[in-house]
């Protein structure tokens, strides 16, 4: 442990002090904000492996009807079919303050009310697998939303996390140990300095005696 | 927050991403590198919040994507490509996890 390079006066003493009990209040509420942070982030952190795994599981779906739909049909057709989509998606973002994070909630507008309403071909010309992919993905589409939020407060809350597990750190192991040793430090020395004072004032107070009473 | 209405981009191969065009996202097949991350850029400053992009289009534009880990806006979202799934997204995850705990309690 450094100590800190100050005066051994009684000034900085109490300054010291002042600034071990504030070191160690924040040390308190930081350590108390990490634990609820964590406790937050291992529940999203849940959610977003679980949101994830479906995700993954329905776009690989729907990409291997797309491929076999890609197949049957003439590119060109595929295009065309996909060109002028009848449903439109907008976001509103908000925000939700966890811990002085904030993350950004999704909420989905979609264009038409009715979610079946998704195609936007005729039948005539184009594969039934076309249809299963748009349904597959239009399905996942909510869950896509929310995986889209939770990670993204996966991503802000881990470095939040992070800052205050290094912040707690730091005043944990340097900063509360440094006051501690200063203060030792500057009590020792004063109190030695009172001793000093002590006995010299003893000394003198002896060799005044001797000199006027001869006093032994 | 404003009112502004936010929008939703797909980046990625033409077969993995075309049928999003369907749901009214916007859709852009890119597959070189540079062009994703400048289009990645053009998109964020240009009121997207939420970026699907397929995992092997995220690999060529890694660093661009880092970028904007710790920025609120936009989220950027790994999805599997048709060639299959990478686990990149997982691997993402568990990054998080490994930062935010200081080991992957995940495995």
């Amino acid at each position: 442990m450094a100590r800190l390079n100050v005066n051994p006066t009684r000034m900085e003493l109490s300054k010291l002090k002042k600034k071990l009990v504030s070191a160690q209040r924040g040390h308190k509420l930081l350590k108390d904000k990490r634990d609820e942070l964590m406790r937050q982030f291992m529940l999203l952190i849940k959610e977003n492996r679980q949101l994830r795994s479906e995700v993954e599981a329905a776009v690989s779906e729907a990409d291997s009807y797309m491929a076999v739909a890609g197949s049957v049909m003439q590119r060109e057709v595929l295009e065309t079919a996909l060109m002028l989509p009848k449903q439109e998606v907008e976001l509103e973002v908000g925000e939700k303050n966890v811990m002085s994070v904030y993350i950004p909630v999704f909420s989905p507008k979609y264009r038409t009310s009715d979610p079946g309403d998704i195609y936007s071909y005729g039948t005539a010309f184009t594969s039934a697998d076309l249809d299963g992919a748009v349904s597959a993905l239009s399905a996942i589409f909510p869950k896509m939303i929310r995986l889209a939020e939770v990670e993204k407060a996966c991503q802000l809350m881990a470095d939040e996390i992070e800052k205050t597990r290094r912040r707690v750190n730091a005043l944990e192991h340097i900063m509360i140990p440094d006051y501690q040793e200063t203060i030792r430090f500057i009590t020792m020395k004063l109190s030695e300095n009172e001793r000093s004072t002590t006995t010299s004032l003893m000394k003198v107070k002896d060799m005044v005696l001797k000199q006027n009473h001869d006093f032994k | 927050m404003s009112d502004t209405n936010y929008k939703t981009a797909v980046i990625g191969d033409t077969a993995s991403v075309s049928g999003f065009a369907a749901l009214g996202l916007s859709v852009f097949c890119e597959t070189d590198g540079t062009k994703i991350s400048k289009l990645i850029n053009r998109l964020a400053a240009n009121d997207f919040a939420v970026i699907y992009i397929t995992e092997p289009a995220a690999a060529l534009a890694a660093d661009t994507i880092k970028n904007y880990r710790s920025s609120r806006l936009p989220s950027i979202v790994l999805i599997p490509a048709v060639k299959g799934n990478t686990g990149d997204g997982m691997r993402a995850l568990h990054e998080a996890v490994e930062k935010a705990v200081g080991s992957d309690i995940l495995n």
